[in-house]
Parts: C-alpha cells; sequence; structure tokens
C-alpha cells in the first residue's frame, strides 16, 4: 500500500476546515466531479427503474424480479462490482456510473413495484367502475398514490450513490474519494475534509429528494407527510 | 505476499520462467479474466483472502450483535436510551467506510483490529433499530394475555418478545452481513486482509484477473450469506411463514 | 389453587388512579357463589374490565379487598395468583409463534408438568372446545378462523384447570352467528366444568343468556344492580337499569323460559289452525308465532305431534305481570 500515515492530533479537524479553506479550488473541482457522476449514475438508475417497477406493478406481474432480484443486488459488495467492472470496462467515469447504477437501481426498482402493486384493489375497482381507461387509471390513480414512496426508494438510492461514489477515487472515476484516499498527499486533514464534504452531500441529496417527494405528493396524502427527517440508515444498507 | 513491488505498474507474471498459457496465454496477455490463473492460484490467494473474510465479517457481525443486542435490551426498558444510542449509531454511518479506517489509523494502529472496529461500528445501528423494532413490535394483546398468565418479566421476554422479535432480528442480521462483507473488502485498503487484499493489489499491479476473480468471489460470498440468512429465517420462524388454511 | 370451583368476594373494592378525582371502580362488593357465571355488564366507563383485572392483580387495588376462596388476592404471590386463574381476553392475544397445542400448554410447562401429563391435557382440552385434536393440534394461529382462536384462547385459559376464569369480552369481536353458537358452547361447557367465571360485556342480551347472576356497573364504577337475570328484567331497581335493560326487558324475561318452564293451558278447546310448537321453544318465540300467526293461542305438542298444553296471549302477559 502506498498510504503514509498521518498522526492524529486533537486539532486535526479544526484543521480539516482550514483545509478547504485552503484548498477551495481542489475541494471545488472534486465535489463537481462527485456530482457528476453520482448525477449520472442517479439519472440512468431512475430512468431504468422507475418505468419497470412502475410497469410491473401495475400489471401485478414480475415480484421475482422486482424483489427478489433487487434484494440480491442490493446485497453486492460495492467494491467487487467496481473491481469487476473495472474489468471490463477499463479505468474511469464510466465504470464507477456503471456500478452506481446496478447498486442504486434495486432499491428504487423496489420501491416502485411496492408502492403501484399495493395499491387498495378497490380503488383500482372504483377508477375502472367510473370507466378510466388503464392509461387513466396510472397516471390518475396508481401513480400519484404511489409516489410517496417511490420517492422514499429514490431517496435511499440518492444517499447511497453520493456516497459510494467515494470508491471511484481507488479506480481513478474522480470525485472526492480521490482525496479520501490521497492521504499521502493531503494528510489526514484532507481525508476529514473530503468526508465531511461527501456526508454533506448525502445529506444535501436526501433534502433535495425529500423536497421534491413534498412537492409531488397529492395534498390528501401530504397530511401523513411529516418534516423533514434524514434518511434512516437502518432502512437499507448504505455504508459504504 | 512475496512478489514484486507494490508500485509496480505493469502487468504483474510470476518471474519465475513463463507464466501458465504461454507466452500468447490469458495471463501473459493480461487478459480479463483467465481460469488459469483462478485455478492456479486458488490454495494460495484466492480460498485464505475467503477463510479470511469470512473470519472478519463473523467476529464483526457477532460482537456487533452483542452489543447492539444488550443495548436494545435496555432501550427496550429505558426509554431515554434509545435516542443517545441511536445518535452514536448513526453519527457512525455518515462518515465513509474508506475514511473511517483512516482515522482509525492513528489510534488503533495498522492491524485487524482496525477493521474490526470499523465494521463492528457499522453494524449497530442496524442491529439495534431491528432488535428493538422487533420488541416493540409485540402486539398489546399478545402481552396482557402473558402477564394475565402469569408469566413473569424474564418468562414474557424469553418465551414471548424475543421468539417474536426474531423475523426483525434476522432480516438486521442479514443486512448487517451482507453490509459488513461489502465494508470488509474496503478495509483492505488499510490492512492487507481478506477478499479486499487481492482486489486492491490487482489494482494496484494492473492485472486485470486478479481483480475480477476475487471481486466474482466476493459476489459469491454475499449472494451465498443472503441466501443462507434467509434459508435460516424460514426455518427459525416457521410461523411466521405459515400460510391461512380454509376454514 | 386448582381444580374446586372457588367463592369470589369483593369486599369494597376500590379503584382510583392517581391524581384522578373521580373513582374508577366505586366501593363494589358483591359475592359471586362457587360455581357460578357472574357477568359485569355496563356502559363504557363503568368500570367492568377495571374491576375484573383486580382480580388477577393486572390492575392493583386502591382500598377495599377481593378475596377467592377466602384468600385475599393480595396476600398471595401475583405470580401464583394469575397461573391459578383462566383469563381470556376480546383480542384472544394467542402466541403467534407457538402452535395451537403450544399455546394451550404455556401454563402447564410453566407449573412443570411432565410431558405425558401435558400432551393428555391438551388434547383433553381441544376436544371439549370442539377443535379437532389431530389437525388443528399443530396449527398456528395465522391458520385458524376468528371463532377457532378464540376456542383456542378458552382451551388455553382451562389448561391448568383453574377455579376461576375471567373472560374480558371474549366473544366481542366475532361475527354474531359464531359468537351464538360459542355462547352456547361455553354455557355447555361451564355445565361439564364448573368454575367461578367473571364475564365482562357491554351487550346486555350476551350477560342475560350467559349470567347466572349478572351486575350492572353505571358510570363512576358504582355497582347499581346485582341479580339474577329474571330479577334485573322483572324489577330493575331505577331507572338507569331499565333503560340499560331497555324497553322489550318483557320480552326479554319471556326469552329465559321455555313452553316447558311454565305451566301450560288445558288442550281442549283447541282450533286446528292454531299454530302448534315444541315445548323447548321459548315463551319469545312462541308469542312471535301468535302475532305472526294472528292466532290467540299456540299448541305444544310433544315428539309424536299429540298437543301437551297451550299457551295464550292472555296467560304470557300474565307471567309477566306484577303478580307473577
Amino acid at each position: 500500500m502506498t498510504l503514509a500515515y498521518d498522526s492524529f492530533r486533537p486539532y486535526t479537524f479544526v484543521d480539516a476546515f482550514k483545509f478547504m479553506a485552503d484548498n477551495a479550488g481542489l475541494m471545488w473541482s472534486k465535489t463537481t466531479e462527485h456530482l457528476i457522476v453520482s448525477g449520472e449514475a442517479i439519472s440512468i438508475a431512475l430512468l431504468i427503474a422507475i418505468p419497470l417497477g412502475v410497469w410491473l406493478g401495475h400489471i401485478h406481474r414480475g415480484s421475482f424480479v422486482a424483489i427478489t432480484g433487487s434484494n440480491i443486488l442490493r446485497a453486492l459488495p460495492s467494491l467487487a462490482v467496481i473491481a469487476i467492472g473495472l474489468g471490463y470496462l477499463g479505468i474511469g467515469r464510466t465504470n464507477v456510473v456503471f456500478a452506481l447504477v446496478v447498486l442504486g437501481s434495486p432499491v428504487i426498482l423496489t420501491n416502485a413495484y411496492v408502492a403501484v402493486d399495493g395499491i387498495d384493489p378497490d380503488l383500482i375497482e372504483a377508477a375502472r367502475g367510473m370507466g378510466m381507461r388503464p392509461l387513466e387509471i396510472l397516471l390518475k390513480v396508481e401513480l400519484p398514490l404511489a409516489l410517496p414512496l417511490i420517492f422514499a426508494g429514490i431517496r435511499t438510492a440518492a444517499v447511497f450513490i453520493v456516497a459510494t461514489a467515494t470508491l471511484g477515487g481507488v479506480v481513478g472515476g474522480g470525485g472526492l474519494g480521490d482525496i479520501i484516499v490521497n492521504q499521502a498527499s493531503y494528510f489526514l486533514r484532507g481525508v476529514i475534509a473530503g468526508s465531511i464534504a461527501v456526508a454533506a452531500l448525502s445529506f444535501a441529496a436526501d433534502f433535495v429528494f425529500w423536497s421534491l417527494q413534498r412537492a409531488v405528493t397529492p395534498r390528501g396524502l401530504r397530511l401523513q407527510a411529516r418534516s423533514f427527517e434524514p434518511m434512516s440508515p437502518a432502512d437499507d444498507a448504505i455504508a459504504v | 505476499m512475496t512478489g514484486p513491488s507494490l508500485l509496480a505498474t505493469g502487468p504483474v507474471i510470476p518471474n519465475f520462467g513463463e507464466p501458465p498459457g504461454g507466452k500468447n496465454g490469458c495471463i501473459a496477455q493480461n487478459g480479463t479474466f483467465c481460469w488459469d490463473w483462478v485455478s492456479l492460484h486458488w490454495s494460495d490467494i484466492l480460498q485464505p483472502r475467503l477463510v479470511e473474510h469470512i473470519q472478519l465479517t463473523a467476529i464483526a457481525v457477532g460482537i456487533g450483535f452483542v452489543i447492539a443486542f444488550a443495548a436494545a435490551l435496555v432501550a427496550h426498558r429505558q426509554r431515554w436510551f434509545e435516542p443517545s444510542f441511536s445518535v452514536l449509531a448513526a453519527f457512525l454511518y455518515t462518515i465513509p467506510s474508506l475514511a473511517l479506517f483512516q482515522l482509525l489509523v492513528p489510534f488503533t494502529g495498522l492491524g485487524v483490529l482496525t477493521i474490526e472496529i470499523g465494521l463492528i461500528g457499522y453494524t449497530l445501528l442496524i442491529l439495534f433499530r431491528n432488535t428493538l423494532e422487533g420488541l416493540r413490535g409485540v402486539p398489546e394483546d399478545v402481552l396482557e394475555a402473558a402477564r394475565g398468565m402469569g408469566l413473569t418479566r424474564c418468562q414474557t421476554l424469553t418465551r414471548i418478545e424475543l421468539p417474536l422479535a426474531l423475523p426483525a432480528i434476522t432480516a438486521g442480521l442479514r443486512i448487517a452481513v451482507v453490509t459488513t462483507i461489502s465494508l470488509a473488502t474496503v478495509g483492505a485498503y488499510i490492512t492487507p486482509l481478506g477478499l479486499g487484499q487481492p482486489i486492491f493489489y490487482g489494482l494496484q499491479t494492473n492485472f486485470t484477473t486478479e481483480f475480477v476473480a476475487t471481486g466474482a468471489l466476493a459476489v459469491l460470498l454475499a449472494i451465498a450469506a443472503d441466501l443462507i440468512i434467509v434459508l435460516a429465517q424460514r426455518l427459525l420462524t416457521p410461523w411466521a411463514h405459515s400460510r391461512r388454511l380454509a376454514t | 389453587m386448582s381444580g374446586e370451583a372457588a367463592e369470589i368476594v369483593f369486599d369494597h373494592a376500590t379503584k382510583r388512579y392517581a391524581g384522578r378525582a373521580d373513582f374508577a371502580v366505586d366501593h363494589l362488593s358483591l359475592t359471586i357463589p362457587a360455581g357460578e357465571i357472574c357477568v359485569l355488564v355496563g356502559p363504557s366507563g363503568g368500570g367492568k374490565t377495571t374491576a375484573m383485572k383486580m382480580v388477577n392483580r393486572l390492575i392493583d387495588i386502591t382500598e377495599g379487598d377481593i378475596t377467592i376462596a377466602g384468600r385475599s388476592v393480595r396476600s398471595l404471590d401475583v405470580i401464583e395468583l394469575r397461573r391459578g386463574i383462566g383469563y381470556v381476553i376480546q383480542q384472544i392475544g394467542l402466541f403467534p409463534h407457538m402452535t395451537v397445542a403450544g399455546n394451550v400448554a404455556t401454563v402447564p410447562r410453566l407449573l412443570g408438568w411432565d410431558r405425558a401429563r401435558i400432551d393428555a391435557r391438551v388434547r383433553e382440552l381441544l376436544e371439549l372446545v370442539c377443535l379437532d385434536p389431530d389437525t388443528d393440534h399443530s396449527r398456528y394461529p395465522a391458520q385458524l378462523s376468528g371463532g377457532q382462536r378464540q376456542r383456542v384462547g378458552l382451551a388455553r385459559a382451562m389448561a391448568a384447570d383453574p377455579p376461576v376464569m375471567l373472560m374480558d369480552e371474549p366473544f366481542g369481536a366475532i361475527d354474531p352467528i359464531t359468537r351464538e353458537r360459542l355462547q352456547d358452547e361455553f354455557l355447555r361447557l361451564h355445565k361439564e366444568v364448573r368454575k367461578t367465571v367473571i364475564f365482562v360485556t357491554h351487550d346486555i342480551d350476551e350477560a342475560i343468556k350467559i349470567g347466572d347472576r349478572i351486575a350492572i356497573l353505571r358510570e363512576g364504577g358504582r355497582l347499581a344492580q346485582y341479580d339474577t337475570p329474571e330479577q334485573i328484567l322483572a324489577s330493575p331497581a331505577d331507572d338507569f337499569v331499565a333503560r340499560f335493560v331497555g324497553a322489550d326487558r318483557g320480552l326479554k324475561r319471556l326469552a329465559l323460559r321455555t313452553l316447558a318452564d311454565v305451566q301450560l293451558g288445558a288442550v281442549n278447546g283447541t282450533s286446528p289452525t292454531d299454530p302448534r310448537c315444541t315445548s323447548s321453544m321459548t315463551l319469545r318465540d312462541a308469542l312471535s308465532l301468535m302475532l305472526t300467526e294472528g292466532a290467540k293461542q299456540v299448541v305444544a305438542v310433544d315428539d309424536a305431534g299429540r298437543p301437551v298444553g297451550t299457551l295464550s296471549i292472555e296467560h304470557v302477559s300474565d307471567l309477566l305481570g306484577p303478580n307473577a
């Protein structure tokens, strides 16, 4: 290993903030990279998992794919997926984004499926009885009611992806991981500064999707929605 | 491990003659995945690292479970305890593991202790929350029936509350185990133990098969562990899966 | 404390929650003879469940005392006390992780019975509550219907053959048809295994059907009347009781007796158009029959269809009158 080990002093934490100020340019560019990698991964994951999950839920089929399959993907060790991807996609951002999509979409898929599949059949029957077409039922009844749960999945995935993108530092994916894995150049204060930035980004991602969730939740359902609480990590394995 | 310098940048080819498969074989060409290498190094690299990985995981989840379980029992009786423990455990979660292991080094050195402490820390929150939720999820009428039948507090805990909390506890164990398997690979960044070691080594030396094959092995281990726990869960909690019969 | 039914005495038993001015149960005194079913009935807030739970000390007595077979419940170890009292609640509270047999065997196991004795007892009880010892034995509660679950609850409460049973609205959450069947079975069972039962309900009809005696509690946990169903219907102590038992208390009284219980009129002078009925019919049903058929009287017949007596509307009215 090429690590140089810094010693820890009580004021290392203070130094971490000094590090951020002294290296504002570096922090800014790494944070931007981190956001781009995470943003790409979240977007692709949404594009794949939401339509698939909603559709499977709508036709009430494919629980094996949406639940069992997802659970298996979620159990995969992040670094191992990144390592395997590296062998096939080579060094750089593509591989990291690919791994993040593989690891992040299952939770979105499962939630979207469960949200739509679990809607009270009486409501669907009422909608059908009123003469709604299948597409109208999907857009006017199923989707609005499923949104809170769908967004809960998106929040979990977003926090996971932002935090996991740190591992990109190991395989040339860029982002804040570059600082965290380079103690030799940036010392322990740099590692701490990078970690604080990652934690702040995760929190920000959580907050953004929580706000979106609130904005799109139908009013009648919003009565149950509470104020912002950070995603509970115990709900899902999001340590990375 | 003996071998070339850690700083080597080219493909690492054992320097005792021609590699298996010859000069134009998979290993010599640094192919993406060479079976030759896997079979050659199963017994001296892959298998020992796999065993280490299982040990790291078992110790971390075992100790983490004991701590979290005790904490959950306390929190079940003393309400004030929950927020304090949760905040502590949740704080640990916000630190990226790659950084946490480094931050522990000044205190616990470059050994197995650093990895285990980090891994244990990450298991606490899940195991604590799930155990506590399981205990709290026991229906009020069941508890009243138990009290009315003259079960002591201790009997209620061991015969009623804990068995009923078992599905939640095993669900927590399942998440804790797969998370720990994942984080243990990252831990090899600090201390060359477990399946993360060949992955990092392969990355350093740019020998593709080593990190691809080890990554695949880690994936298989995670899936196997996940399936074993699901199976154990079904065996341990038959009542939770019994289907309603026609009446 | 096992086997023989025991007398239960409430002696000025009082419950008052800390910081509350009013009583939950206000100096309740009543004696339940050994082997009888006493129904505690009343509106919500009447303290009926509180009164019952003071017996097995799920709720502590503030003042006064309750004795079972002469021994104060306060003097007994609370765990011992509870193991000697069968307890059935509306939500049943079956242990979902145990099979039917496991649930029924709970208290015997705690008491340290040997396996063979427990097995035999479980079989005996399942038969007693009309479950199949062979097939239902190893099912889980989730696999049973509501009625079956309550039967298991009943069997579980009787497992250690306790002299006293407490039942808190045991049939409250069950559909009317099943409820009626369970009530009938419970009465049959009670004839077989005499136990002193305290039965809580808010349903006056259930109280009249089940109870040997009924204690009507009113707001503030005060006892309004304690008597047999017949007496409560015939002479309510006050307006509250009269309103509680309902304006149709006359009809309810009729439902307590069958044609066989009363002196029937002479058979001669019956018309062939008079409706016929068996003597096991209740007076209430007989009256209903007269009214729907437009007849002045019904003719009771025996199994072979031979008339054994008559019952007229005037006769029914006399039975309910002040001189009855």
